[in-house]
């Protein structure tokens, strides 16, 4: 079994993560604040897309958008960019599957936050992002941190988008999917016995780590609302 | 807390399960057997057969490389001299078709993209061994897209494209073929190490056409079937591949009723005029 492609795929997951957080959270919260509701359904719906689509439709987008030859792609190609087949590919398929996760959980934990305490803020006299800051971004740290933590694991399974737009080139694109697909269909049992292992293990631990802090968060929560 | 703990449990369970399933079952999809083409011209115009008022049904399994080929041009050529016979086309990978054979799939003509399938059906009394005659052979070409600048002109300096996409040759067998050509022109090695692996060729032609790797290792046909969007630069080079990509036909060692429409359509296969179709596609006759 080799190494690389755990490295890769976690520097992947982890690189990742810090674009979808932050991209996600910030469009989950200007959806929140938006007043038109179709315009509401429509947004939400569009950032879902990625995730109920196969990821290789989603990888198709992506290569036709991002391709050498396609709009975005030439542009990067002339600034001296070649997105493709590169690691900052898997990057960018492992951000776009995984928005819809952390889009989605933001909204949910935004919309959970009881808008009363952000009335109480706004009569006195509290400008908007501070309010965001020191009140609603606190109250959904739990839905955000949830949100955060399946992202991460989305995108450490990521397969068929990357497959697209990144390749499979060993020590550069091939992540752990990857290495793991190419492990069965070769007939080479045992290596991908090991990259399962890995991947269901640390996958498990982030995932069983969503209970533990949402378990932490609300108990708190409920202690406090009925003092 | 301890349910949610076995929610966890469970759900992580779930995703590993989803995982193992999501990998085992990525093969390329069974396109649905087409249902008997009844596009039956009123032509009945005395082509190369020579039973005029031929009738029957039969059916073909053949490697999907030839759906293209049979599907497009073939059988309503046959059907436009024979429009009283029904013909059915199932395609897939030569290896799949050969466990649905043994399997039981009721196909008279078995039409594989490579001769160990053939053998082996051969060998367990599925088919006809005296019927099986090599059709057709395709060649492995070095590839790249008809928009990208190369500097590479063949097999021999390929390590200087910046991308190289071939077939994993665990599991494609025209990745196989290029890790035989490139290990007798000692350069496998340092392909290996650059190289996007495709889980099947059509990715690498994908690859290549879009211009995500610079050149690519296919079948001719595969070049063929997107010659807007790839250019063939070279053929293997000769005597790289020991084995030559060779496609057999042969006949059901049980034809029953439908042994005459079969038969007549092998012939037709054979015919100087089906055997340039073939070439239109990017065979080569043998």
């Amino acid at each position: 079994m080799v190494i690389t492609p755990i490295l890769i795929s976690l520097k992947t997951a982890s690189v990742a993560i810090l674009f979808t957080f932050v991209i996600g959270t910030l469009l989950a919260y200007a959806i929140n604040r938006a007043k038109n509701e179709q315009a509401k359904a429509i947004a939400d719906a569009i950032l879902t897309l990625p995730l109920v689509l196969p990821p290789t439709v989603a990888g198709f987008f992506m290569l036709y958008i991002f391709g050498v030859h396609r709009p975005l792609g030439s542009l990067l190609a002339g600034l001296g960019i070649k997105l493709v087949f590169s690691w900052q590919a898997t990057v960018l398929a492992a951000v776009i599957i995984s928005l819809p996760l952390m889009y989605r959980s933001a909204r949910a934990a935004f919309d959970q936050v009881d808008p009363i305490y952000l009335e109480a803020a706004r009569t006195i006299g509290l400008a908007e992002s501070k309010i965001a800051y020191k009140i609603l971004f606190p109250l959904a740290a739990p839905g955000l941190t949830s949100g955060g933590i399946l992202s991460f694991s989305r995108g450490l399974g990521e397969f068929g988008a990357t497959a697209m737009i990144a390749g499979n080139i060993a020590g550069v694109s091939r992540t752990m999917p990857l290495a793991i697909y190419s492990a069965v269909v070769g007939g080479r049992d045992e290596e991908a016995y090991g990259y399962v292992l890995i991947l269901v293990i640390v996958s498990f631990l982030f995932v069983w780590g969503i209970s533990i802090i949402t378990e932490a968060r609300s108990g708190r929560y409920r202690l406090k609302t009925r003092t | 807390m301890k349910k949610q703990k076995l929610f966890a449990i469970v759900l992580t369970l779930i995703m590993a399960a989803a995982l193992l399933a999501g990998c085992g079952s990525k093969e390329a999809p069974a396109p649905e057997p087409p249902a008997a083409d009844g596009a039956s011209q009123e032509a009945p115009a005395p082509e190369p057969e020579p039973e005029p008022g031929l009738t029957g049904a039969f059916m073909i399994a053949a490697a999907a490389s030839l759906q293209n080929a049979l599907d497009g041009d073939l059988i309503p050529l046959f059907n436009q001299a024979n429009p009283d016979v029904a013909i059915t086309g199932t395609y897939d990978s030569s290896g799949k078709l050969q466990t649905q054979i043994e399997e039981g799939l009721d196909a008279q003509i078995f039409f594989s993209a490579a001769t160990k399938q053939m053998t082996a059906l051969a060998e367990g009394g599925f088919i006809d061994s005296s019927s099986v005659v090599n059709l057709l052979e395709n060649e492995v070409v070095l590839i790249t897209g008809t928009d990208t600048e190369t500097k590479v002109t063949g097999f021999e300096n390929i390590t200087d494209a910046e991308g190289i996409a071939i077939g994993d040759p665990a599991s494609v067998p025209a990745g196989q073929y290029a890790q035989e050509i490139l290990t007798s022109l000692g350069s496998w090695d340092a392909v290996n190490a650059k190289a996007s692996l495709g889980t099947n060729v059509t990715e690498v032609l994908t690859w290549v056409a879009e211009g995500s790797a610079e050149v690519g290792v296919v079948y001719r046909t595969d070049a063929a079937s997107m010659a807007d969007k790839v250019k063939v630069i070279a053929s293997a080079p000769e005597g790289s591949l020991q084995t030559p990509v060779v496609y057999p036909v042969g006949l059901s060692s049980d034809l029953g009723d439908k042994a005459e429409a079969a038969r007549a359509f092998i012939e037709f296969l054979r015919s100087p005029e089906a055997l340039a179709v073939f070439e239109k596609y990017g065979f080569k006759p043998l």
